[in-house]
């Protein structure tokens, strides 16, 4: 969803611009909170993980394709401060790199893919977390309910944007419904690869995974009881 | 598995994933793009900044194989994250604070706290 130069006017992409600034500039003093000589590696490959997977362009239907968006994956793994610094750097490197996103549309991709789908990603798994019961084999699917949401979130801030400082005169229904129905397809594929990843390493080791940290408190306060109880 | 271990596992496999897998992705636009074309503004965007970027869309700058050329770029590029996002990560993380460990590493009640 790399928004080019141009699709935007000037104003709109300041705007972005500062978003994006203020945006990363809170991640940074958040991401302390999150970030110790445990995780901070997790953060490194996680973005790299990202960057990969994003270059996997998946066919979608009658000639279009999506590819992993990664806020809420990067939420759940590192968490959601940190996710929006991961998913920051992979988009500007993209852009400055491999010309894939315009560099005067980094803040507007940067509000959108790194700001827009970690928190709503974020929120949406926290949000059904917080009403499920405390079990580890619930984190993968709920991970894959915020991954799918994310995507159409996504969108439906571009599609904002657009009515905002869009450049070419477009019927705003038009664009909106062309926009969540492709992206409810490609959220399809978001759910899918964050489910397998969020689940694989929740098998091998679940405390690397920030989005699971409640869930085994709670299972070690479990242990403690029944401990108490037997003496 | 250790924490080192699995995290050079990942980063083995995101290599794999950039310098591999990508060469089989589908070569068609993305949703943005495919909207954009079919509502009639694809045509608003604009030359790319960086369209002389020896990387520019994911090919390698004078490498004619399309599978090499695409994989170098991104092996290149998940090295490039990797080191970016790795090194601003270490330098945001808190150093030698232990609040977020797991409780069994944590000083009995009333010792840690004064």
């Amino acid at each position: 969803m790399h928004v080019p130069d141009g699709f935007l006017d000037a104003t709109t992409s300041l705007a972005t611009g500062a978003v994006a600034v203020a945006g990363v500039g809170l991640a940074l003093r958040g991401a302390r909170k999150e970030l110790d000589d445990r995780t901070a590696p997790m953060a490194g490959l996680v973005a790299t993980f990202v960057f990969s997977t994003q270059m996997l362009n998946f066919p979608v239907a009658g000639g279009t394709s999506g590819h992993l968006l990664g806020g809420a994956l990067a939420a759940i793994l590192v968490g959601p401060w940190t996710a929006v610094l991961c998913v920051s750097v992979v988009l500007i490197v993209q852009a400055l790199l491999f010309a894939d996103g315009g560099i005067t549309a980094l803040g507007t991709n940067i509000s959108l893919m790194a700001i827009v789908g970690v928190l709503a990603g974020w929120l949406v798994f926290r949000a059904i977390q917080a009403v499920l019961p405390k079990k580890l084999a619930l984190v993968a699917p709920v991970a894959v309910v915020a991954a799918f949401v994310s995507v159409p979130v996504t969108a439906l801030a571009f599609v904002g944007l657009y009515g905002v400082g869009g450049t070419a005169p477009i019927a705003l229904d038009t664009l909106l419904t062309a926009m969540l129905g492709w992206h409810t397809l490609i959220g399809i594929g978001e759910a899918v690869i964050t489910g397998l990843v969020v689940g694989s390493v929740i098998a091998v080791r679940p405390d690397l995974v920030y989005g699971a940290r409640r869930v085994l408190k709670s299972r070690e306060l479990e242990i403690r009881t029944a401990e108490g109880a037997a003496a | 598995m250790r924490t080192r271990t699995f995290v050079i596992t990942g980063i083995v496999v995101a290599l794999f994933l950039a310098g591999f897998v990508s060469y089989y992705a589908s070569s068609h636009p993305d949703g943005l793009e495919y909207v954009a074309e079919q509502t009639g503004f694809l045509d608003t965007a604009e030359e790319h900044d960086a369209a002389g970027s020896p990387l520019a869309d994911y090919a390698t700058d004078g490498v004619d194989d399309a599978r090499v050329s695409g994989g170098l770029a991104g092996v290149v590029g998940a090295l490039v994250v990797l080191v970016l996002a790795g090194g601003l990560a270490f330098a945001v993380r808190r150093r030698g604070d232990s609040s977020e460990e797991p409780a069994e590493h944590r000083q009995p009640t009333g010792a840690g706290k004064a």
